[in-house]
């Protein structure tokens, strides 16, 4: 037996800034689709599903001419490359660039923007940390720190008729403080963190950044610090690890470490800080899925993957490296290739009912984490802190649900959660 | 029953060993392990699919 649920749409979106792609209205989904629209952010499940049944490779001129798969086959054809029609040198959509980014096959954050042969070899130097015995370790960490925001969110929501934001109070602040603990980062600098990733990955940017306030110039510092202050082997944390271990009989480059670095803080913020989000907010509109849950921990483990595949954050991007033909499609060298991960995870020649969240899912290989070689590197962490966040969640809060579904504000761009979930809460 | 598993095609998703550490331990750097190399009991022969219906990448199968 189990318990479906229509995956419920968010009912208002980010505005985007002005003087972008992002404001221009959309002609057609077709042929002239924007992922920085708020249009797009309100509608993507929908529009993933229409553009499957009528133009499974969408095509849009914006940024300079982009192609949008949205079959489950053609995902993971293209994430697989085994023609080496693509590139990762660049995998967000931007307007943003370094300075100094690192030539092909490396890239200016490796090894997500690394290509092979150079791309397993420096993607080796991290398995292990992200392995995931070595993550587990940190559940003691990472449950303190959960029960902690709670306590101080609960004490706020005593205080104002039982609300607060869950995404702002509570599933925000989880994996910052975590890769700032892996990093040996100051706890305090999330919202310095937060500043980076929002001129890296949201469309458009508002203004240019002063050179302090840049990641380069940030993370110089700290790698300087580390760099100054070694620590015996096996006792440092992940600048350390990166700052001594070797590739080709030689240290890492400068700027291989500070990339790396950027990665590990891009990477993993918020994109889980959407997949707790979104949890929650399916949680305080299923309460049949709520009590679930939390009376039958046997489903939990279910229940993580089911929340992976129906509310996966992440679209990737690509380029064509040469000249091919996809579902009849001319693909040219130098186009984006989006890769929607989460529409894949919504193919019904993929997965049954995939328009629905069954908590209970039992054939589940979804693509949350992408497909392939690049293979999100942080993905135990994510889902041991997605884990960890909910358990604590459901133990402290009885029930909850959203003050009002249109207060509720999704992210535009390639990363998808709720950025405001304000929740009324029942203890 | 027993289990063919494709370390080639393994990419450490680590839904196998999450689902049934009685049948995959995991390395390292975070691939799966077989661990249950010989034939399968019947106790755990559920398990064993819900392995093969999980792998993003199509890296393990069943064999009679």
């Amino acid at each position: 037996m189990t318990d479906t649920t229509e995956t419920p749409t968010p009912k208002r979106t980010q505005q985007a800034g002005s003087g972008g792609e992002g404001v221009r209205p959309i002609d057609s989904w077709e042929t002239d689709f924007d992922h920085t629209h708020p249009d797009y952010a309100a509608n993507a499940p929908q529009i993933w599903d229409e553009l499957r049944d009528t133009c499974p490779v969408a095509r849009s001129e914006r940024f300079g001419g982009m192609w949008l798969p949205t079959r489950h086959e053609d995902i993971a054809a293209i994430a697989a490359n085994e023609n080496g029609w693509y590139t990762s040198h660049e995998v967000v959509v931007n307007q943003y660039s370094a300075d100094d980014v690192m030539p092909p096959p490396i890239g200016g954050a490796p090894p997500i923007t690394s290509d092979p042969p150079f791309h397993v070899d420096a993607r080796r130097l991290l398995l292990a940390p992200f392995a995931p015995k070595k993550v587990n370790e940190l559940v003691p960490f990472a449950t303190d720190f959960c029960h902690s925001l709670l306590d101080s969110a609960l004490a706020k929501a005593a205080d104002s008729d039982g609300v607060f934001d869950a995404a702002l109070d509570y599933t925000q602040a989880i994996p910052v403080r975590v890769i700032a603990e892996m990093l040996g980062l100051p706890a305090e600098d999330g919202d310095i963190f937060r500043t980076f990733i929002h001129h890296i990955v949201e469309n458009p940017i508002e203004r240019e950044l002063e050179e302090e306030e840049t990641a380069e110039y940030y993370l110089d510092r700290h790698i300087a610090e580390h760099a100054a202050n070694p620590k015996p082997a096996g006792e440092g944390d992940l600048i350390d690890h990166l700052l001594g271990v070797e590739l080709y009989g030689e240290k890492l480059a400068p700027e291989h470490v500070r990339g790396t670095i950027l990665l590990l803080i891009v990477a993993g913020i918020d994109t889980t800080w959407s997949s707790i989000g979104s949890a929650l907010w399916h949680f305080a509109q299923n309460p049949d899925d709520l009590k679930r849950f939390r009376d039958e921990p046997e489903v939990r483990p279910f229940a993580i993957e089911e929340f992976l595949r129906a509310y996966a954050p992440v679209t990737m991007a690509r380029r064509v490296a040469e000249d091919h033909e996809l579902a009849g499609c001319p693909m040219k060298a130098g186009d984006w290739m989006l890769l929607p991960f989460p529409a894949a995870n919504r193919d019904p020649d993929m997965f049954e009912d995939a328009d629905k969240f069954i908590i209970d899912r039992q054939k589940n290989r979804h693509g949350a984490f992408g497909l392939g070689i690049h293979r999100c590197l942080g993905s135990n962490l994510a889902r041991m802190e997605l884990t960890v966040a909910l358990d604590v969640f459901v133990e402290r809060v009885n029930e909850f649900e959203l003050v009002d579904p249109a207060s509720v504000r999704f992210s535009t761009g390639q990363i998808r959660g709720p950025r405001e979930l304000p929740i009324r809460v029942h203890s | 029953m027993k289990i063919n598993y494709n370390r080639e095609l393994c990419q450490g998703h680590n839904r196998c060993y999450m689902l049934a550490p009685e049948l995959f331990d995991v390395d390292d750097e975070g691939y799966a392990v077989l661990t249950a190399t010989g034939e399968i009991p019947p106790e755990l022969h559920d398990k064993a699919r819900l392995c093969v219906d999980n792998c993003p990448e199509y890296a393990i199968e069943l064999v009679d």
